[in-house]
Formats: structure tokens, sequence, C-alpha cells
């Protein structure tokens, strides 16, 4: 018996450049940058004070209206990946409980699932400050008075809107999906190993249809401060966001936050033809590896993990280096890592690294946690789909020894046949991807 | 081709009972309960004032002397699971450290990037005291807000980079990739209450389908901080028996009135067969079947009929090739709480019709409290230890029977019975669920 083979049939974006993926492809393909000054609260007190952030949106347009008083219960991390699913599937002409409540749906809700990458979600400090007010002794926090009085003006389902799962879980109610669940928290990685671990889900039969991908918000006060604290983030760009997130540039001066959400609807790819499905591409090779170093922050030198990552998702989709026309690599503009990750790239690709595009998206779009290696693998899949190579932002001037294509124009009429993505963290996750195209094989 | 097997070669366990796993062992057995008055925090006027809390643990005591120094400062789940895991790697008879890269391994070990990790791992707890004196210090009373430059001032002159890093769910998995050096697929899952045996299945899932060949599987979480008991006060999922913390977890008792927190980590080494084999590994158990479903109903309870629970049962029989009467034991989820215990037996009965009554069901957190994600993990080292010993663990607490849980839940006594096949539930809050099946391994 043939493998089973997943295909992409739908994508949701919700990104700094917009909500809907046509938004996404089309500040791809113009020089708009995502990165503004923060908005969502006054950065004045930290070291960075620009991030990505998602233009104003009315989360009533995206959930059916029986649903809607649960919104309550939604914090942004969980809106964005509502919203972004929601996309997904409508775009994939899936008729849900969600998407078309009067109707049959299309799908059979015990054989589709979700799988969804999330980050570590801190709760609301105004919220939390309102009650910390009837919780202290002389200007101390009192755990006596914050048992007997604080803790109660918190709102009863006060912890539901800040569990990892339930952004998984939210989904699966409005679309009843009642297959597979899984929530992947492996901080930058989350979304695409939610997509890898989608993809084998139905390769193994467990699931004909899955929604994977992940979603965060890193822009609220708490987010961004951790990053600060761990020195990871551009310093010096303050006056000029939109330069401020410099991926595999000589001027790079790291991580610019963002928030987002990308989803894709995976399906196997006898079913999606059979109801005819517009297919994107297909998930042809996926690898996950672990790019460990001493200190759980820095990739060691030459990112081991991330070389592994690659081969594993190349020898799987059954590929050689020259195969690939196009990478979405991490690229998390910090110097550092940017050269590990460039040297992991021409170890994979020898020879064939010189002529690969290589385009990193956070400069557009910034660094949105979990989210942020989902919303690359949408990148991949509609540069695929539209044959065209985006030009890398804020990249004037790589150092040469990168060794690496960073093209800084578009370049239509790509000739993409394979497309690959790439992604690390803190803590070590590392994972790689391989789509093609429908019509290849 | 014949689907690759997977064999359970170690495991290792850090919980509110015991630091290891044959100690932990023998007082489920004995029946003790682990459930005392909180200490970590002055929980005096919660709500609940008790939990199940790891006590007289230091990781720097379990660290072997050449190891970075980097694990000494571990967060507390992070600590439980390095305990965990070097007990399981050590009973799998596995070298620490690996040899590097590129060098072949001693005893027919495959290579580092066919060694993986999946977890269910809980956030860690929260630095509360400088946390909370941000909010304070930058509060406003009159505008009811946050100034945030005073707030960022005081959180940058407190917080502690690592500190805050240690928070994030996925450094267990971090710790464990640092300290092993292992480079095959690395997960972390954050299911709720089900995550570690959804690590299990998956980690199992990803050694037949050949993405790896051993994997270090469990999970490890500790929510017994301010704010993980505010958000289960809040919720009134916690019992708040505080006159007899000892009594408080009563699943499956009719006067049960909600779960009790627990932390603590739990490992367990898988392996595929043939490797196992081969480097003669001890072989403890054999992992037949997984499933795993969503409840898809709503945010706040599980399904009134028990839809995905009974889904994820039958999914774990069909993919083991298995019967409802070839299951010998079934360790609960069995959370103590009115809802759970009843839709769970409501799961059983649907499922194994009138021979429900005939399984032996049990829930060792009647001793242990809730170890949240790293719940099912434990649940599966003590079926692992079931079978070996051909012993059921009790549901201590069990005192006035339900009329709505009538099964025979194994109350109060541990019993000698024939244990070849037994089943772990875990349904996790949110709607996710999940069942894995073990068996007997014929040594």
């Amino acid at each position: 018996m043939d493998p089973r083979r997943v295909v992409i049939t739908g994508v949701g974006v919700v990104s700094p450049l917009g909500v809907g993926k046509e938004s996404f492809i089309e500040g791809f393909l113009s020089d708009r940058s995502g990165i503004d000054r923060i908005r969502g609260f006054d950065p004045v007190g930290l070291p960075c004070q620009v991030g990505g952030e998602v233009e104003e949106f009315k989360i009533n347009e995206y959930v059916p209206k029986i649903y809607r008083k649960a919104t309550k219960l939604m914090s942004r991390d969980i809106v964005l990946a509502v919203v972004a699913a929601e996309l997904a599937i409508r775009d994939a002409g899936l008729k849900t409980k969600g998407t078309a409540p009067d109707e049959i749906a299309n799908i059979d809700p015990r054989r589709s699932g979700v799988n969804i990458g999330a980050g570590l979600i801190c709760c609301d400090l105004d919220e939390l400050g309102i009650a910390l007010e009837h919780a202290q002794h002389e200007g101390k926090f009192s755990y006596a008075k914050w048992g007997r009085e604080g803790m109660e003006s918190l709102t009863p389902l006060w912890l539901l809107k800040y569990l990892p799962n339930m952004q998984g879980c939210h989904i699966s109610i409005i679309h009843d999906l009642q297959g597979p669940s899984n929530s992947i928290t492996c901080a930058e990685a989350s979304g695409l190993l939610a997509i890898g671990e989608a993809y084998r889900t139905i390769v193994r039969d467990k699931a004909d249809m899955m929604v994977a991908g992940g979603a965060e918000c890193k822009i609220n006060p708490m987010g961004l401060l951790r990053q600060c604290l761990l020195g990871r983030v551009a310093t010096r760009y303050n006056d000029r966001p939109d330069q401020a997130c410099r991926p595999f540039d000589r001027q790079a001066d790291g991580c610019v936050m963002a928030e987002g959400g990308g989803i894709v609807i995976l399906e196997e790819r006898q079913r999606a033809r059979r109801r005819g499905a517009r297919i994107y591409g297909e998930i042809t090779g996926f690898g996950a590896s672990n790019n460990f170093s001493g200190d759980f922050i820095r990739p060691d030198d030459g990112a081991a993990g991330v070389v592994i990552a690659l081969q594993k998702a190349l020898d799987e989709a059954q590929l050689t280096g020259d195969e690939i026309r196009l990478l979405i690599p991490h690229g998390s503009a910090i110097a550092e890592h940017d050269r590990a990750e460039a040297q992991a790239i021409r170890s994979v690709f020898g020879p064939a690294a010189a002529a690969l595009p290589v385009v990193a998206t956070k400069s557009r779009i910034g660094n949105s946690g979990a989210g942020a290696s989902a919303l690359d693998l949408v990148a991949a899949v509609l540069s695929l789909q539209e044959d065209v190579i985006p030009a890398n932002r804020n990249c004037p001037e790589p150092p040469p020894e990168y060794g690496l294509n960073l093209p800084d124009t578009t370049i239509r009429s790509a000739g993409i046949r394979n497309a690959m993505c790439c992604c690390y963290t803190y803590g070590g996750q590392t994972a790689a991807a391989v789509v093609q195209r429908p019509d290849s094989r | 081709m014949a689907r690759r097997r997977v064999v359970i070669t170690g495991m290792g366990a850090v919980t509110p009972l015991a630091h290891s796993v044959e100690e932990l062992w023998q007082k489920l057995l004995a029946g003790e309960s682990g459930i005392r008055p909180t200490t970590v925090f002055d929980a005096g006027t919660f709500p609940t004032q008790f939990s199940a809390e790891v006590r007289d643990y230091d990781v720097r005591d379990v660290l072997p002397p050449e190891v970075g120094a980097i694990h000494r400062q571990a967060g507390r789940h992070s600590g439980f699971i390095l305990g965990a895991a070097l007990q399981a790697w050590r009973q799998a008879n596995l070298p620490l450290p690996l040899a590097e890269e590129g060098v072949p391994m001693p005893q027919a070990l495959p290579p580092t990037d066919r060694i993986g990790i999946y977890l269910g791992a809980g956030e860690g707890p929260v630095d509360f005291d400088n946390f909370v004196g941000a909010i304070i210090a930058g509060w406003q009373s009159d505008s009811k807000q946050i100034d945030w430059g005073r707030w960022a001032d005081h959180a940058l002159a407190t917080m502690d980079a690592m500190r805050e890093l240690g928070q994030e769910p996925n450094m267990p998995s971090a710790h464990l990739s640092q300290l092993f050096r292992v480079r095959g697929p690395c997960f972390s899952c954050l299911t709720a209450c089900a995550a570690s045996t959804q690590a299990i299945g998956e980690a199992t899932e990803l050694i037949r389908d050949g993405q790896a060949d051993i994997m270090i599987a469990g999970g490890a979480h500790s929510m017994i901080h301010p704010l993980g008991i505010t958000g289960f006060n809040r919720l009134t999922a916690l019992s708040r028996r505080n006159d007899s913390p000892a009594r408080a977890s009563r699943p499956f008792d009719r006067d049960r009135d909600g779960f009790v927190v627990a932390e603590g980590a739990g490992v367990i080494i898988l392996e595929e067969l043939e490797v196992a084999r081969r480097r003669q590994a001890p072989i403890l158990a054999e992992v037949l079947g997984y499933g795993s479903t969503t409840d898809a109903f709503r945010v706040t309870d599980q399904h009134d009929q028990g839809r995905g629970g009974i889904a994820a049962v039958r999914l774990a029989l069909q993919d083991a090739g298995l019967n409802v009467e070839d299951i010998d034991y079934i360790s609960a989820h069995g959370t103590g709480t009115k809802e759970n215990d009843s839709i769970e037996t409501l799961v059983i009965k649907s499922v194994f019709g009138p021979l429900a009554y005939k399984i032996p069901v049990s829930s060792v957190k009647s001793m242990l409290g809730h170890l949240i994600a790293a719940a099912g993990v434990v649940e599966m080292i003590t079926c692992v230890l079931a079978i070996r010993d051909q012993k059921l663990p009790p549901t201590i607490n069990l005192e006035n029977p339900d009329p709505l849980c009538d099964l025979d839940y194994v109350p109060n006594q541990a019993r000698a019975a024939t244990v070849e096949v037994a089943m772990s539930n875990s349904f996790g809050f949110g709607g996710q669920n999940d069942t894995v099946i073990i068996g007997k391994w014929p040594n």
C-alpha cells in the first residue's frame, strides 16, 4: 500500500501585515513592513520599543454568532489562533459547524483534528492589578489578604484565558473537530512542529483532516520583558521601527517581537482531490531535531540541530539540496544566531547554497513566538502557489562569509517546485519541512 | 511490513510520596497519602490550604558532578524531571554522557539523532514576589491602570532572565536534551491534565513511524504557586477539606469535593523492540495501543455523555488490536471532581458493557493528588508495576459509594490480581482525551 499523502488546502493568516492571506502576500511583494512603535502598551521603560502588531479587527466577524459569548474567555493568543483557524477553514472551502452551521458539513468530525502551537500565555496585568488593590498591607503584597479578598475579584473562569491548550479547545468546539488534538509548546518552533505532527497524524491514518499551526502574542509587557531580560531584542532602532529587524544583515541588532497566527488545513490527498479542493502544495518531508547548546539560548556553532532537521526533511522528501528553489529560514536577526544558521544551511546545501534563494520573513512580520514558524510555512506555501520569491527587506549587506543567496528584489515566475522552511528556538527544539508543488509527482 | 513494536525499558519519578519509583510503589500499595498543608507559600487564607508537594528534594543532590552548572539552577518542575529522567536513563542501561556525534556508540546504541524527547510539561512557577512587586510598583489607583514605565523599571531591576526563561513549558525538555545530548525529535505538549499520556502516545507513534529508535517520554509540572491555586480555586475545582488534607482526594466517593493539586515528574524510556533486544536492555512492558480524541463540547465541561473519552478508549483498543475482555486493569483519570468521576465511570461502562463491573479500576490520585501535566506518566508507571508485581494500587478515601460510580475501584486496600494488560486514561481540561494500553513482556 502506498503511504498516505498530505496536502495543504487552506491557509489562514493574522500577521502584522494584516488579517488574511491577501495582505500577507501583498506585504511580502511590496516594500511594506508590519513593524512599528508599540501601541498596545507604552513600552517607554523597555530597551526595545518596536514590534509587530496586527491592525484592529473585530473578533465577532470570525466566530459564529452562537459562540460570541465565549470570546470573553479568549486571551489575545487564543483570539489570534481562532481567527487564523476560521480563515484557513473558510479558505479551504470546508463546511463545519462553525463556517456553515445550517448546512451539511463536508468533514467527518471524528476524523478531523487540531494541533496548535502555543506559547507561555501571561495573564493580563491590569486585571491582576485591580485584584491586587485588595491584597496589600502597608504597600506590600499580603498572601493573607489575597486569599481572603484579592482573588475574589478575578472572574471565576480567569485561568481558562491562559491555558495553552485553550487555542485548540476553542477551535475544536467551534468547528466540531473530535479527532486527535494536541497543543505543542516548544516556544518559537511550536507552530512548525505542530504542523509536522499533524502531517504525521494523517499519514498514520489517525485523521483525514487537521487544522494545524501556531499563534502567539509577544507584544504584551511580560512577553516583551522576558525577551529583553534575555538580551535577544533589537535596541538601536527604536526611532526607525521598520528597519529594526535585520535578519542576516551586517547591522543585525536582535529580535523584534510580534503577534500573529498562521494556520493551515492539512488533508489526505485523495480526500482533497475527491472533493475538488484547491491544493496549494504537498508536505513531502518533515524533520524534527534538537539544536541545544551550552546555555539554552544560543544555537551551537554550526547549528547542528538545524543541519539534522533540514537533512531529515530532504531525505523524507527524497530530494537533494539542488532541487530546493526557496528556503524560509528562522532568521532571528541576532547576528550570532544568523551566523550559525547560515553555516547550517551551507553545510546541508553545499555548493547549491550559493544558488538557493533564502528569504527571511521577520524583517516584515517580526517574531511572533509560537506563531512565527507556522507563518513561515504559510509564506513558503503562498510563494510556491504564486511562484514568486519575495525580496528580503533590511538586508542590504549580508556578511559575505555567510555564503547565502539573499535576494533583494522580487523574483517572479521563479520556477519553484520545492520550497523549505526551518526553525529553531531557545530551549533547542528544531524543525524543517519541505512543501512541493501539487502537480510535480 | 509489520509495525515496529515499542517497549518500555526505564522508569523514573519524583513525586509527593517519594523520589524514586520503588519507594513510590511501596507507599501506593500501602495506601499512603502525600497530601498535606501547603508550605511553598502562605496559603493560610486560601479556600484550599493544602496540596501534594514534593518535599526535601534538591536537584543538586541528584545531578552527577560532571554535568553543566546550568542544570543546578533548573526551575522547580525542570528539577523534578532531571531526577526522574536520570533514574529512567540508568534503569534502561543507557550511558551518561552519550558518545559525541560522529563517534560510534557503545552497546549497539542508535545514533543521537535517533534518540528523542516527548514531554507533556507545564509552565514553571511564576517568580511571584517580583511579578507582583512590579505590578504594585506601577499601579495607579486613580486610573486603575499600570504605569508601564514604572512597572518596567521595577521589573528590569528585580526579575532574573533565567528564572523567567525557566517558566517556558519547553524548558524541561531543554534540560533533558542538554543533559543527555540527544538530537532526535524533541517535543513538548501541554494538553492540560492529559499531557504526559499524550506524550507517551505520540512518542510511541514516532518510534513506530521510524522517526526515532529511543524516546524519553513523560512530563513535569508544578502548579503549587499562588496563581495556580488561585486559578483552580476560582474555578471551584479544588477540594476544600482543609481540616483533613489526607482525606481530601476521594475519587469516586460520594463526598468528593474536587481534586488536589500535586507536583512532580515522571519519565519512561520507550524503545523500539529490536534496538532494546540488541543492547540487552531490561524490557519492562510493551506499549500496545494509543487513542487520542477531542470532546469538542464546552470549554468548562467534559462531554456529558463521555463522547470523547469513549472514542479515545475505543481507538486505543483498536490500535492495540485488543477486545474489551483483554483489559485486566484500568488506571483511571479519577480526579475526585463530581463531574470527572461520574463521566469516567460512564465511559468505562459504555465501552466495556457488563464487563465493566469485573475490571478493577483505581485512581492513584487519591494518594498522590493531581500532578496535572505529569499525572499521566506517573499513572503509566504504576500500570507497569501492577503488571510486574501482579498487584493493584488502591483508591483510598473511598468510604461512601456514589450511586453514579458503581464499579470496582479497588477501595482502600491494594490487592493481588492477574494483570497482563493495563489501560491508563487521561482526560484533559479543555476536552483532550488520551488512552494508552500496555502489556506484559514475557521475560
